[in-house]
């Protein structure tokens, strides 16, 4: 059981970003992958979230090819894959509250209304976020808080696979570590794979498995 | 010498129903040639206080005490004479997120040289200037647009640096650089403060505070609450909170700190790291004296003498 990209050309209206990449997250571990800025990182970790379209090669999902990027995967298909941006601000909308928001990947898929609220509560509290938390919008909490509501998000699916892009590097070290700790959690009572992207060496020795590098060989 | 002398400098923010306490009774001194990290968790009011010195606070704000930058009060003189004298003459900014930071319509330049000429110096200076910061000639004929974070972080630096200022502030600097460009960046920091420069260096990261700082002083919900040279610092913490934060480091425990800061509009009276701390007993509902450490159970005694 695994996440692949396999022979992945991508790119921008004819930018070619990432040449011939292959990459394989196996359901349990935490693999980490590093590359100096501009090797094509984040292009990657948006193919095999199935949101960017390769030009070439493709995504497996536990034996099974993935056909299309975005909504033309089916959602039982696209909630097995989590994903974690680097900048949380840029990846939550304004307008919700942080129960709203931890609640917008169920209400999508119609999870029955009734278990949402208590899901929503049972996300929040392992995420670290306390009840007068909830009701504030992303303007009125830090950068820390408000990726914790982003990473309760995440797990909203119960995903077999996380993608954290850079998902740490603009927190301090506490709300690192403890983000860090909620997908270890995590991960230990469901198996999810994990890739963590980052550049920083510390930080992937500690927490990943193996370490993969996307450099400028294979990423033009 | 000093060159700055922060004396019981405190902001408030009034809203409606609150006040925000951002920045507490600081008292600190930076001497010419000193590299000072300011390090704390996002929310603590370490960027407030940076904007403080600049006299670039919201009207809401409330900022009492003095801040001497070569025999002028930054706080007291008024927003003609910062204007005039102060803002990126004497006092440098490498602002936050570079991207927002630059003209989008002239070349990287064409904008030094115009900061060099409004700052009465040879315009010719823009290349050389590029060069320090490691950019090269080709990347300085570029619109804002077509630079990278990196170049554009490296080219609001060499902005900062085109009127020579006597206090250069960089706030988190080297935010979505990767490893290579912070550590250039920070060296970069180093070097300006080897050869006589001045900065204060406001980040989260402490690997970064670790590799160029002469001082380090660590802020927690609006306080300083341990400011000691930077090898004490990381060597021997001697507050807990600065203890708690080093062993989250991912080289070091990788233990997050259990709780969260309190909110800047409901400080407690006493030490507000006394709700997270295994040391914490009755003696802390006070509000500890300090710095060096602001601590009624300081973990290495001999440094709150």
């Amino acid at each position: 059981m695994s996440l692949t990209a396999s022979g992945i050309h991508a790119g921008y209206r004819g930018r070619r970003v990432l040449h011939d990449v292959s990459l394989t997250i196996e359901r349990g571990e935490t693999v980490g992958l590093r590359g100096p800025s501009g090797t094509g990182k984040s292009t990657l970790v948006r193919v095999l979230a199935l949101l960017h379209p390769p030009d070439s090669g493709h995504v497996t999902l536990d034996e099974q090819r993935i056909r299309g990027h975005g909504h033309r995967v089916p959602a039982s298909v696209r909630t097995r894959i989590g994903v974690l941006f680097q900048s949380p601000r840029a990846a939550a909308d304004p307008r919700l509250s942080l129960s709203d928001l931890i609640a917008e990947p169920l209400r999508a898929v119609r999870h029955p209304r009734e278990q949402i609220t208590g899901r929503v509560t049972d996300l929040a509290e392992r995420a670290g976020l306390t009840p007068d938390l909830l009701d504030r919008r992303p303007h009125a909490v830090s950068d820390g808080q408000l990726q914790r509501a982003c990473l309760a998000r995440a797990l909203a699916h119960d995903p077999d696979y996380l993608l954290c892009d850079e998902a740490t590097t603009m927190l301090d070290a506490s709300t690192q570590a403890h983000v860090a700790a909620m997908i270890t959690d995590q991960q230990q009572h469901t198996g999810m794979g994990v890739l963590v992207v980052s550049h920083d060496p510390a930080l992937l020795t500690r927490w990943t498995d193996r370490i993969e590098d996307l450099n400028t060989e294979t990423a033009r | 010498m000093t060159l700055l002398n922060i004396d019981g400098l405190s902001v408030r923010f009034r809203l409606r129903d609150a006040t925000v306490q951002a920045v507490s009774d600081h008292t600190f001194a930076v001497r010419r040639g000193e590299l000072l990290a300011i390090v704390g968790e996002s929310g603590c009011g370490k960027s407030v206080l940076a904007h403080a010195l600049f006299g670039l606070l919201p009207r809401n704000a409330e900022v009492s005490g003095r801040a001497i930058l070569d025999g002028v009060d930054l706080i007291g003189c008024g927003e003609k004479r910062l204007a005039r004298e102060i803002r990126g003459r004497r006092l440098g900014l490498v602002p936050q997120s570079p991207a927002t930071a630059l003209t989008p319509v002239r070349t990287g330049r064409r904008l030094l040289a115009e900061t060099l000429r409004a700052h009465q110096r040879d315009p010719a200076l823009a290349d050389s200037l590029a060069e320090q910061v490691g950019l090269d000639a080709a990347a300085l004929g570029k619109y804002p647009f077509e630079l990278s974070g990196g170049m554009a972080q490296r080219l609001v630096t060499a902005l900062a640096l085109a009127p020579d200022p006597a206090l250069l502030i960089a706030d988190e600097p080297t935010t979505g650089l990767d490893r290579p460009l912070v550590d250039h960046t920070l060296d970069l920091l180093r070097r300006r403060c080897d050869s006589g420069g001045t900065v204060l260096l406001i980040t989260h990261d402490l690997a970064a505070a670790e590799r160029v700082a002469d001082t380090v002083a660590v802020m927690y919900a609006s306080r300083i609450v341990e400011h000691r040279p930077a090898a004490d610092v990381f060597t021997a913490p001697a507050h807990p909170y600065t203890c708690a934060l080093l062993n989250a480091l991912p080289d070091r425990a990788f233990q997050p700190i259990a709780g969260h800061p309190p909110m800047l509009t409901a400080l407690p009276a006493g030490c507000a790291f006394a709700p997270r701390c295994t040391h914490a007993d009755g003696a802390c509902a006070t509000l500890p004296a300090g710095p060096p450490v602001a601590c009624h159970h300081p973990l290495v005694t001999e440094a709150a003498a």
